[in-house]
């Protein structure tokens, strides 16, 4: 486990990382929400175009449908995926403070639901590529 | 065991700003709903459909011929809508200070609304009629 030092305690490595997991969900969830924010800004624009410009939306879904797309939306999939799942833990634990004893144990189990769910996803979005 | 409380959710706002503590508890809830609403989302248009059918015939005929399905999709955008821009408001809060951050929140808030404008006019403007 990692050993935080206490306030004013000389540390030997000034350098070393000391956020901990809960920093590292921060940062992540961070990242993901802006990731997936900047994803809605494009996808209201592209189901704009499917009411505005019937035949400009079709040309952009050959985009999402073609083999960089599917990596796109394999990675929206898995910032959107890890967002729920960390902001469900933040939301319990907010409700339920007594859980924050917990976070690192909630952490590892949001990892787990992400991969068992995640793959499965993954595969069937990226199957297409090598014409599954 | 030590009792360490994780970073990661903003603390819940305390004192007189009841707009803050508003929002503090629309972020979650709003969130709670786009656990179900967008994972879904992404579930259907992703595993149970493929993007290469999804044409703007196919949304017209298929997807958005039903109603409901129209009113989950608009009631979908305007969460997502208010729950990003809180959400960017507050990375906004947290690295932009003074003048810049009061335009960059100001922006964004256009943002937001011309997004829910697209979006709703989108839905609203579908072939089949609303219920």
């Amino acid at each position: 486990m990692l050993r935080l030092p206490r306030p004013g305690q000389a540390t030997l490595l000034k350098l070393s990382y000391r956020g901990g997991p809960g920093m590292v969900a921060w940062a992540f969830h961070r990242i993901s929400g802006v990731a997936i924010w900047l994803f809605i800004l494009l996808h209201v624009l592209d189901i704009w175009l499917a009411q505005a410009n019937p035949s400009l939306y079709n040309d952009v879904l050959q985009i999402y449908a073609s083999p960089a797309g599917r990596v796109g939306e394999t990675l929206l999939g898995a910032a959107l995926l890890y967002h729920a799942l960390n902001g469900l833990r933040i939301i319990l634990m907010d409700f339920w403070p007594r859980l924050t004893l917990y976070h690192r144990q909630m952490w590892a189990a949001a990892w787990a639901i992400f991969v068992v769910v995640g793959l499965p996803v993954a595969y069937v979005i990226l199957k297409p590529i090598w014409g599954g | 065991m030590s009792a360490r409380y994780s970073i990661v959710g903003r603390p819940r706002p305390v004192g007189a700003d009841r707009v803050e503590l508003a929002i503090w508890y629309l972020m979650r809830l709003t969130g709670l709903a786009l656990f179900v609403l967008a994972l879904s989302h992404f579930i259907i248009t992703h595993v149970l459909f493929d993007p290469a059918n999804q044409t703007a015939d196919w949304i017209d005929t298929h997807r958005w011929a039903n109603g409901l399905w129209r009113t989950v999709d608009g009631s979908m955008l305007v969460l997502v809508v208010f729950h990003s821009f809180v959400g960017v408001r507050t990375v906004l809060q947290d690295y932009v200070g003074g003048r810049a951050r009061t335009i960059l929140v100001a922006l964004l808030a256009v943002v937001g609304v011309v997004l829910a404008g697209m979006g709703l006019w989108a839905v609203l403007s579908a072939a089949a009629p609303m219920p």
